[in-house]
């Protein structure tokens, strides 16, 4: 419990300190929003509505840092992450909430699913060394080597084109409105099967191939020879005694790998215009979005310290010799 | 002497396949007894341990057992050859007939499981009819046995010190009380005290309970004190093999006395330390006629032709054996 409690703390720590970060960065570069927002107009705002937009963004109070940082914490306590200048005037909040349920929903149950997969592989690979999973192995290491988006570039060229069953960009055919219809879910789940399946087989691979690796180092432990000994099931011998031990590397990995959910994959999202965070951030970067852009990283930020609480909760939970009695 | 339990008959054990294949074990024949303790001693790399994991199945890859006959004597029933059991045969008889204690103590446990889960399954897998009120009960009691409180029951192996771990290992093996414990050096990672401490509390079980050991060990004064009777192995042949006490006032074999000047008596006379010069044999190139010639004192012209068959003595004692030239077998034991 004490354990817990100092982890949490230290990210706690980590927190403040990325949000601090993350105040600053945005000062130090050169030009401000109101700035950035004439050039995108290409300078036909007048001088009334530069007024406005200065007050707007609180630019006319000559406020030191300082209250500036107080202000900053005081907007945030309020979950108010300012305007965002791409879909100006939508709050940033309104527009992360929106992109975000569509890169948990990819992201996320395909995290999941290649974990799941890939562990349940890497189990029987390591368990029965020289079975047909074994034939895998190289196709796995290769896989698990190309970056995501790469195999996505390559998945656009094979399966979509003029004909093709496959969109190559989107997360639904344009002109539909988001709900929960029969003309909206299917269109959207027809959408999300190229960026998955691309995010799957390459993420995938990577779990057969650690979970393989550290099946076959359990297998050759003493209580793996005394299970076996003692006359147990075969199965039980498999999951209880060498799964059981082989999964806690891999399940700190996955919990981190949770982390990564919302930042990890932004290119698979360029790749195929996906309206998710990544894409978001993407055009973010590209409209000099400072607001969008901040609360982007701070959901990343925030998402990744989660991760790693999380990764450290279940290496309590699941490996005894983490509690200190 | 009292019936057999576990007669091993021209045991071979071959690591590899083919031409390449190293013979770690050849052609060992040993009887275990009902009750008795026998200890096998050996160099490392003798083939001793080997000589357990084949006899159990348990052998690693590329191990194989290449040829020979483990005959065990049920006490109800007709014996069996463990070594033409089928899988799911294998399995009721692992641990329910033979035990086993292993060398590393530290290790033979599973540091995730709870010390109740690693003795309940094993009880639950082979008497899947009982409650499980009772299985607790009994892994109290086994704790108790081995002088552990029984509340360490829902402890974790690493709250545990090296010599309670092997102890809970001893209590493990006597779960389902098992006509046949196998001991592969239970005790070499544990300091001298434990070591004692765990082999008299061994000595004591066996008293009450009545199982037999097979007693693996490198450490030949152990078993001059524990065992029985003692075998002693080299280069993967039994080489001789005596009761204890005749063994040690009195060994027939050159390896056998070598050993037994390797380490110094605490009671009687002083006697000079030697040790045995040279290193143990290349299994995949043992020397033609007896494997230890090369570093025997004692070698003739014989040694170095003929491989000495095992039997008794010629000029000895009828109820040990041995194999060497020097004390040529009067009936040589068949194989």
């Amino acid at each position: 419990m004490r354990f817990l409690l100092q982890r949490t703390a230290f990210y706690l720590f980590t927190a403040w300190a990325a949000i601090t970060l993350n105040f600053f960065i945005p000062r130090l570069v050169p030009g401000d929003p109101v700035q950035s927002l004439i050039s995108r107009n290409q300078g036909r705002i007048s001088a009334d509505a530069i007024q406005s937009l200065r007050v707007l963004f609180g630019l006319d109070k000559n406020e030191n840092v300082w209250q500036q940082y107080l202000d900053y914490w005081r907007q945030l306590c309020h979950g108010d992450l300012g305007l965002s200048f791409t879909f100006f005037p939508t709050p940033v909040s309104t527009v992360i909430g929106d992109s975000l349920l569509w890169t948990v929903c990819l992201v996320g149950i395909t995290t999941v699913v290649s974990f799941l997969l890939g562990t349940a592989l890497g189990v029987g690979a390591g368990w029965r060394r020289g079975s047909w999973v074994d034939g895998l192995l190289p196709a796995t290491t290769f896989l698990s080597s190309i970056p995501y988006f790469w195999l996505g570039l390559v998945a656009i060229a094979v399966f979509t084109g003029p004909g093709s069953f496959f969109p190559s960009s989107g997360g639904y055919e344009p002109g539909l409105v988001p709900a929960f219809d029969q003309y909206f879910v299917p269109s959207a789940i027809k959408h999300s099967v190229l960026p998955a399946a691309t995010i799957l087989v390459s993420s995938m691979s990577g779990w057969i191939l650690s979970m393989r690796n550290m099946m076959v180092t359990v297998s050759s432990e003493d209580y793996i020879t005394v299970a076996h000994a003692k006359g147990l099931p075969e199965r039980r011998v498999a999951l209880s005694y060498a799964a059981r031990n082989a999964l806690l590397p891999n399940v700190s990995g996955f919990a981190l790998s949770l982390g990564f959910i919302v930042g990890g994959t932004l290119l698979v999202e360029i790749v195929f215009s996906y309206p998710g965070l990544g894409y978001q951030l993407f055009q973010a970067v590209g409209y000099k979005d400072y607001p969008l852009m901040q609360g982007i990283f701070l959901i990343i930020t925030i998402s990744v310290l989660v991760a790693n609480l999380l990764a450290d909760v279940a290496y309590l939970l699941l490996d005894p010799r983490t509690r200190k009695s | 002497m009292t019936d057999p339990v576990l007669e091993i008959r021209g045991l071979r054990v071959d690591y590899g396949l083919g031409d390449a294949a190293v013979h770690a074990v050849r052609d060992v024949d040993l009887t275990l007894h009902r009750g008795e303790v026998l200890g096998l001693a050996g160099e490392s790399g003798s083939g001793k341990s080997t000589l357990a994991y084949g006899l159990t199945r348990l052998l690693p890859p590329p191990g194989v057992v290449s040829g020979g006959q483990v005959i065990y004597h049920r006490d109800d029933g007709p014996p069996v050859d463990v070594l033409a059991l089928s899988p799911a045969q294998l399995r009721a008889f692992r641990w329910a007939e033979t035990s086993i204690v292993f060398q590393g103590a530290m290790n033979s446990l599973n540091p995730v499981h709870r010390i109740s889960t690693q003795l309940l399954d094993v009880i639950k897998a082979h008497e899947p009819r009982s409650t499980a009120a009772a299985r607790r009960q009994r892994a109290r009691e086994l704790l108790r046995l081995v002088g552990i409180s029984a509340d360490r029951l829902d402890g974790y192996p690493h709250q545990l010190s090296g010599g309670m771990r092997q102890r809970v290992m001893i209590a493990m093996a006597l779960a389902l009380e098992p006509q046949v414990v196998i001991m592969d050096e239970p005790t070499t990672a544990l300091d001298v005290v434990m070591q004692r401490q765990i082999l008299g509390q061994l000595a004591e079980l066996r008293e009450r309970l009545g199982f037999a050991v097979l007693f693996i060990t490198h450490d030949l004064s152990l078993l001059v004190e524990f065992s029985d009777r003692i075998a002693i192995m080299y280069g993967g042949r039994i080489v001789e093999e005596a009761p204890a006490a005749q063994l040690y006032r009195q060994a027939l074999h050159p390896y056998t006395d070598g050993l037994l000047h390797s380490f110094p008596a605490l009671r009687g006379p002083r006697r000079e330390l030697t040790g045995i010069p040279g290193s143990p044999p290349d299994l995949r190139a043992m020397p033609d006629g007896c494997a230890f010639h090369p570093r025997c004192p004692k070698a003739f012209d014989r040694c170095d032709k003929e491989l000495p068959p095992l039997g008794p003595p010629g000029d000895g004692d009828p109820g040990r054996s041995v194999a060497c030239w020097l004390h040529p077998a009067a009936v040589p034991l068949t194989r």
